[in-house]
């Protein structure tokens, strides 16, 4: 129960990548996830590559632990590959079954389309496996700072963002507890028919759900009695700086881009 | 001076519930250590959501250190009065323990600087100073509980006030708790306020209050409140195991001046008193 995918999966570290502040691997990583649409050609597909596996080299982790983390998201990759293949109907014909038939066009887009995929994924899962989740939080919500003026709840929702994150070991133990109090009442989740499974998550869903429940009012409860009364007038012990090497990697990631504007077509 | 007094208090939680508190009164000398006693349903915990301005009474004043509590100034009352809950899980609000005892600062604008110390300090006087970065879910109840107390002590109150913070805890999360609230009592001047049902808990209190159906059923030191352990009996307590035996000895003509609370006791008074003889 406890292992859950390793995206979104922390592992503490002390690489160039851990070290770096997560203002700064946010805002790469988002605009990066724009620029992987405008790559068109062979040299700046790779050339986005290069960035990707240095990146992977820096944060000092196993490449196989991290191929192995985005395993889930293989698939959709594969599908992506095989649907340009039948679908996309350019360019001269390679291979012909019958009526059916691959085109070149189709393997072309195909593999770039899933080339695209694969890269988002590699660098967005970067960002998870070496920052912490609060830090993400804590980025998030210094980033989203302006958007205050607008009146979005930024404060807000980091906080509800960090206590959903502080509550999941928890909540988890509590799956696990229900789930054998259930068993030995004899409701069988690992067995049966896809419907007679479904039906049995019910009743581990429901407890689940009271107790959360009461867990919500208790600490509104206690979040009062500490003093909580929103985000005005507050100040804050988590604290985010910009060191040298946010400033270096700053200016190779500009470097990098403005080469690939030329490499592209 | 008066830490906490309850005037004439009344209070339910619906129109149609019967009152819960129903002219209440209640004073706590500052510095005072005060068990408050009472099966379930007794009224404890309203009467600390009552003090902390979690609740508002429907009749009567309550006072905190002779200011009264009013809509307006209930964020400063909560200042000086704080309060640690039964769920150690239920009320960890930070991811970190360091975060924790930050959120109650944070909420009161102090400064970073000053933030950092007081985490320091608060950590170090419930002993806690060695997690500063654990997450929550790798603590002991025990451990929980002292880090509620932490995150209480930083906003430096006048008064502690703990609803039943050991009731979920195990012989030793127990254990924890009282030494540590025994320790803050001999090193800071600070009011402290326990609920429990655990009537082994009172041994650290000065004055013991039972409560019985929403009133004051008795209010008594702790050596005195065992003379009337029949009514005690009467409405609902159950008596300690050592304080039981001793009673039933001393129908065999063997005195105690003050019942034992713990085992350890009983066997010091019962060889003393042989000696005695
Ligand atoms: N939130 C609530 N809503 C309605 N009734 C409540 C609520 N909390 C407590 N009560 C009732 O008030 C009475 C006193 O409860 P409480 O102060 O929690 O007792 P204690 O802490 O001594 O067990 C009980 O009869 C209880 O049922
Ligand atoms: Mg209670």
């Amino acid at each position: 129960m406890k292992s859950y995918m390793i995206i979104g999966q922390y592992v503490p570290g002390h690489s160039f990548i851990h070290r770096l502040d997560p203002r700064t691997k946010l805002m790469i990583i988002f605009t990066f996830v724009f620029i992987v649409f405008f790559a068109n050609n062979l040299v700046s597909y790779s050339w986005l590559t290069l960035f990707a596996f240095a990146a992977v080299l820096l944060t000092q982790l196993r490449l196989g632990y991290i191929i192995k983390g985005i395993t889930p998201v293989w698939f959709l990759i594969v599908f992506t590959l095989l649907l340009h293949i039948i679908v996309t109907k350019e360019g001269p014909i390679l291979l012909e079954i019958g009526s059916f038939a691959i085109h070149q066009g189709g393997i072309e887009r195909g593999l770039m389309i899933s080339w695209r995929f694969m890269l988002l994924v590699l660098v967005t899962s970067l960002l998870t496996l070496t920052t912490a989740p609060m830090e993400i939080t804590d980025a998030l919500e210094m980033l989203l700072g302006p958007f205050k003026k607008l009146r979005i709840p930024v404060h807000e929702l980091a906080l509800m963002m960090s206590i959903s994150l502080r509550f999941i070991p928890t909540l988890l133990d509590e799956t696990e507890k229900i789930s054998k109090a259930q068993a030995s009442r004899g409701v069988d989740f690992r067995t049966g028919s896809m419907k007679s499974r479904i039906y049995a998550i019910v009743p581990l869903l429901v407890p689940l759900f009271i107790s959360a429940f009461k867990r919500a009012e208790d600490l509104a409860m206690a979040m009062e009695a500490r003093g909580y009364r929103g985000s005005e007038g507050r100040t804050k012990l988590r604290q985010l700086q910009f060191k040298r090497i946010d400033y270096i990697t700053a200016i190779v990631y500009l470097a990098v881009m403005i080469m690939f504007l030329f490499l592209r077509q | 001076m008066v830490a906490i007094e309850f005037r004439d208090v009344y209070f339910r939680y619906n129109e149609d519930t019967p009152w819960v508190l129903k002219n209440f009164n209640l004073k706590i000398e500052s510095k005072e250590t005060v068990a408050i006693l009472g099966h379930n349903g007794s009224g404890k915990s309203t009467i600390a959501k009552l003090a902390n301005g979690l609740l508002m009474p429907q009749a009567g004043e309550i006072f905190i250190d002779d200011r009264k509590i009013t809509p307006t100034n209930v964020w400063e009352i909560r200042q000086k009065i704080g309060m640690v809950f039964q769920n150690p899980e239920n009320q960890f609000v930070g991811t970190t323990v360091r975060d924790d005892v930050a959120f109650g600062l944070e909420n009161r604008a102090i400064a970073r600087e000053e933030m950092l110390r007081r985490i320091q300090e608060s950590l170090q006087q419930v002993g806690m100073e060695a997690y500063e970065n654990h997450e929550p879910h790798h603590l002991s109840g025990g451990q929980k509980q002292r880090v509620a107390i932490a995150s209480v002590m930083a906003i430096h109150p006048q008064v502690l006030l703990l609803d039943e913070a050991t009731a979920m805890l195990d012989p030793r999360g127990k254990k924890e708790i009282l030494a540590t609230v025994l320790s803050l009592k001999e090193q800071l001047a600070i009011t402290t306020v326990m609920i429990t049902h655990d009537l082994q808990e009172i041994s650290i209190a000065d004055r013991v209050i039972v409560m019985n159906k929403g009133a004051i059923f008795k209010d008594t030191t702790t050596d005195k409140l065992f003379n009337s352990h029949q009514e005690l009996q009467s409405i609902g307590l159950t008596i300690p195991l050592s304080v039981q035996l001793a009673i039933e000895l001393e129908q065999y003509g063997y005195p105690f001046s003050t019942y034992p609370l713990k085992q350890e006791e009983l066997i010091e008074t019962l060889w003393k008193s042989h000696l005695k003889m």
